[in-house]
């Protein structure tokens, strides 16, 4: 019968699709020998361009590839999709083999137990744990467990400053606590520039700034049982030290409230716009922008007077291995290549950042004084983000605070103590749920 | 089952004995299955793509569902009502920021609404009538809707930066209106700099959508009018928008539910955190589930705005419905 006829139709093409689809699969996972297995590799966004990264990591790539046989398929992730995109794999059980994770993100993405955990067995297998810088290493995890990453680059704030500019102001030294940058920035703040530029609408600059001004002041968002504290006095009073750079110091332009897409501060600084700019190592950027490189200089982003001596948190991307990889032992080979001294002080070199293994410092590039003055402040006044399992929230909830504060203060609104407490309070609550 | 059913065309065919009688039930039968069978991937499209995902969402609303289960969902702990309880706990921060949210979107979709559909009917009555160059106003009109999303938002809070924006160099630098240069983009104006983005961005439909509804408008009946004396303002009152009836039932539903689910526009125009001026509800909710990694809050929310928009929904039709079977 014609109907049987369709039903029956139906039913072998709907098979045979849904076996093709099984069929595709099982191409694509391919096992086999080591010879024949690709890996997928996300790295994250370090150059100027999605672009410029696959080329910079093709060479890189390309290497691993003719030592092991092994090929690496990469792609590169920009930074506004990269954690949804962990997240989305971590639910699947899809994704990448090895990837890039921010630092920041690791205790948080730790907990998911979507990330091989690197136990002393199979750090052994990478080279050991000695190899890496020990402030890098301390951001890969909550403590006493082992680390769900090891570090790829390495990154910290510093002070940059216009060296021309503070020339022609008089000023001979970079600030050496918060009361010169203040000074510094009224002398700088003229007609023509600002004294600071800062990224107030992004609410990752946001918290790193904030965390690194209420570590100074001794306060901390995290109690030692990892409860949140937001709404201390002392939290308190790093918001306000932040906002005041709007509200009352005035030495930064309102505008900058509503820079968000994290390249905006940067580029008023290299354009003389502004006279300082609190950045991550920004070499490469600065040079992309136009800046002139015997203007630049970098110092410790300095604290209040009798403050703790901290200058920047230990930023930086790591590298860990998707536990559902089917390829577990190709995966640590390649972390073992990525993190390794030639291709450290290569890829590192390139991003104007900081190598995460000891030995890559005895490359010539990396003796230059501003490297120098990032190493130091890396290796000893650079602490971690809180390692608790809610770190993105607070990242996220206490960032958009700030946010919103700064937008008050910028429209003209004044910024109580009392505003920023209710606001702290209001963020803690929310992390509740 | 079907055979049961009397095909209303039977006894007509039989009577005009055109056909052998013992071919009847059996083109019949056919008839009545290929109906079902043509409508199977449709069925089976929206079960997949509709009614699963909502279920798994109005599911996860019960678990606690945060970072540490969602590589496995299934050991994600039931928490019965809890998330609901957090939602709505409205003397508490996240129950105020909810309700704050609801309350901007009502009065977002409520401005949005009256003025794309005001805007949209001004113009379709304007080129209801041939003039020269109508053609290239209806497609001037059209170009919002034309354009990606994504390019044409971005242009628009490139426009409204408060340093380097074109708004602020007319108004301030060229007209001399103001002395100080506003922000758009954050504060309270943020909340009206998105209006006028959504608004241009979907008052075109509105006016495809009156356009097409008055093309089917008689012309005696505005003969008729003019004969009776009846200037612009009367027609429009007593022909058009009678005429236009059923066309702004729907336009008006499928509008408010649009606007009411902005994503994509607020998004490109704030970036991933809204100002508080003009936090709209599904970024409130994107906030609360993948930024903060809280999937069963975020599904509580979900689910309660799901079920205001049904009963929103359900009551308009109800009463628009009463009211035309009145008439």
């Amino acid at each position: 019968m014609g109907l049987k006829r369709i039903t029956s139709a139906v039913a072998v093409s709907i098979v045979a699709a849904s076996l093709a689809g099984c069929g595709g699969d099982d191409e694509g996972s391919g096992s086999g020998s080591a010879e024949d297995v690709t890996l997928t590799y996300w790295a994250s966004n370090q150059g100027t361009s999605l672009a410029n990264d696959e080329e910079v990591l093709k060479p890189q790539l390309d290497a691993f590839t003719a030592q092991t046989g092994i090929e690496v398929d990469v792609e590169v992730v920009p930074w506004s999709d990269l954690l949804n995109r962990i997240l989305a794999a971590t639910a699947s059980g899809e994704g990448p083999d090895v990837l890039n994770i921010g630092n920041t993100w690791s205790a948080s993405l730790q907990a998911t137990g979507a990330l091989t955990p690197f136990d002393d067995a199979t750090m052994a297998e990478i080279g050991g744990a000695d190899r890496f810088l020990a402030g890098s290493l301390a951001a890969t995890g909550a403590e006493g467990h082992p680390p769900t990453a090891v570090p790829l680059y390495s990154l910290a704030y510093g002070l940059y400053y216009n060296k021309a500019m503070f020339a022609e102001a008089g000023i001979t030294e970079p600030p050496g606590t918060w009361a010169d940058l203040i000074a510094a920035g009224r002398k700088l703040t003229t007609p023509e520039h600002w004294g600071v530029s800062i990224e107030g609408g992004s609410v990752s600059e946001n918290i790193h700034n904030v965390f690194v001004f209420s570590e100074q002041q001794g306060g901390s968002f995290f109690d030692d049982a990892g409860e949140p504290t937001f709404d201390t006095p002392k939290n308190v009073a790093a918001v306000k030290q932040y906002v005041d750079l709007i509200q009352s110091d005035k030495i930064t332009n309102p505008s900058n409230a509503e820079y968000a897409n994290g390249t905006e501060a940067l580029a008023d600084f290299a354009n003389g716009k502004s006279a300082m700019v609190m950045w991550q190592a920004a070499a490469g950027s600065l040079d992309e922008l136009g800046m002139d490189a015997a203007d630049i200089g970098v110092a410790p982003i300095p604290a209040p007077a009798g403050g703790e001596d901290v200058a920047s948190i230990v930023a930086g991307i790591n590298l860990a291995v998707f536990d559902n990889t089917e390829h577990k032992p190709q995966a640590l080979d390649f972390v073992e290549f990525m993190t390794s001294t030639p291709n450290q002080i290569a890829l590192n070199k390139t991003y104007g950042s900081l190598p995460a293994v000891q030995e890559a410092y005895s490359d010539p590039a990396f003796q230059t004084e501003a490297v120098e003055t990032f190493k130091s402040i890396l290796d000893d006044r650079a602490v971690p983000m809180p390692a608790v399992p809610e770190e993105s929230q607070f990242e996220t909830l206490v960032g958009t605070a700030v946010k919103n504060l700064l937008a008050q203060a910028a429209s003209g609104t004044t910024v109580t103590e009392q505003a920023i407490s209710e606001q702290l309070a209001a963020a803690q609550q929310q992390l509740g749920g | 089952m079907i055979t049961a059913n009397p095909a209303p065309g039977a006894g007509t065919e039989a009577r005009t004995g055109s056909s052998p009688v013992r071919a009847v039930p059996r083109r019949r039968k056919k008839r009545q299955w290929l109906p079902y069978l043509l409508l199977l991937p449709v069925v089976v499209a929206e079960l997949l793509i509709h009614i699963v995902p909502m279920l798994i969402g109005v599911g996860m609303s019960f678990l606690g569902l945060t970072q540490f289960f969602i590589r496995n969902w299934t050991k994600a702990p039931g928490v019965g009502l809890d998330n609901y309880r957090f939602v709505l706990q409205f003397d508490e921060a996240s129950g105020k920021a909810l309700l704050h949210s609801f309350w901007t979107t009502v009065q977002f979709t409520v401005i949005v609404l009256a003025l794309s559909w005001a805007l949209a009917m001004a113009a379709a009555v304007w080129t209801q009538h041939a003039f020269r160059g109508r053609g290239l106003v209806r497609t001037i009109f059209l170009i919002p809707y034309a354009l990606p999303v994504f390019a044409s938002v971005i242009t628009w809070s490139f426009m409204l930066q408060r340093d380097n924006g074109m708004v602020n160099h007319v108004l301030v630098d060229q007209l001399g209106l103001l002395d100080e240069r506003p922000f758009w983009l954050i504060g309270d104006h943020s909340f009206w700099a998105l209006i006028v983005v959504e608004v241009w961005r979907l008052w075109p439909f509105a006016f495809l959508a009156l356009t097409a509804g008055m093309s089917s408008i008689p012309a005696e009946q505005y003969e008729a009018a003019a004969i009776d004396g009846a200037g612009v303002l009367r027609s429009v009152r007593w022909v058009t928008l009678p005429n236009l009836r059923s066309v702004n039932q729907v336009l008006l539903l499928v509008l408010f539910l649009w606007t009411f689910n902005e994503f994509t526009v607020p998004y490109t125009f704030f970036g991933r955190s809204a100002p508080e001026q003009a936090d709209l509800i599904s970024m409130h909710i994107y906030q609360n589930s993948f930024v903060t990694w809280n999937f069963g809050t975020g599904s509580a929310m979900s689910v309660l705005l799901l079920l205001f928009l049904l009963a929103v929904t359900a009551v308009y039709l109800l009463l628009t419905n009463r009211k035309s079977s009145d008439a």
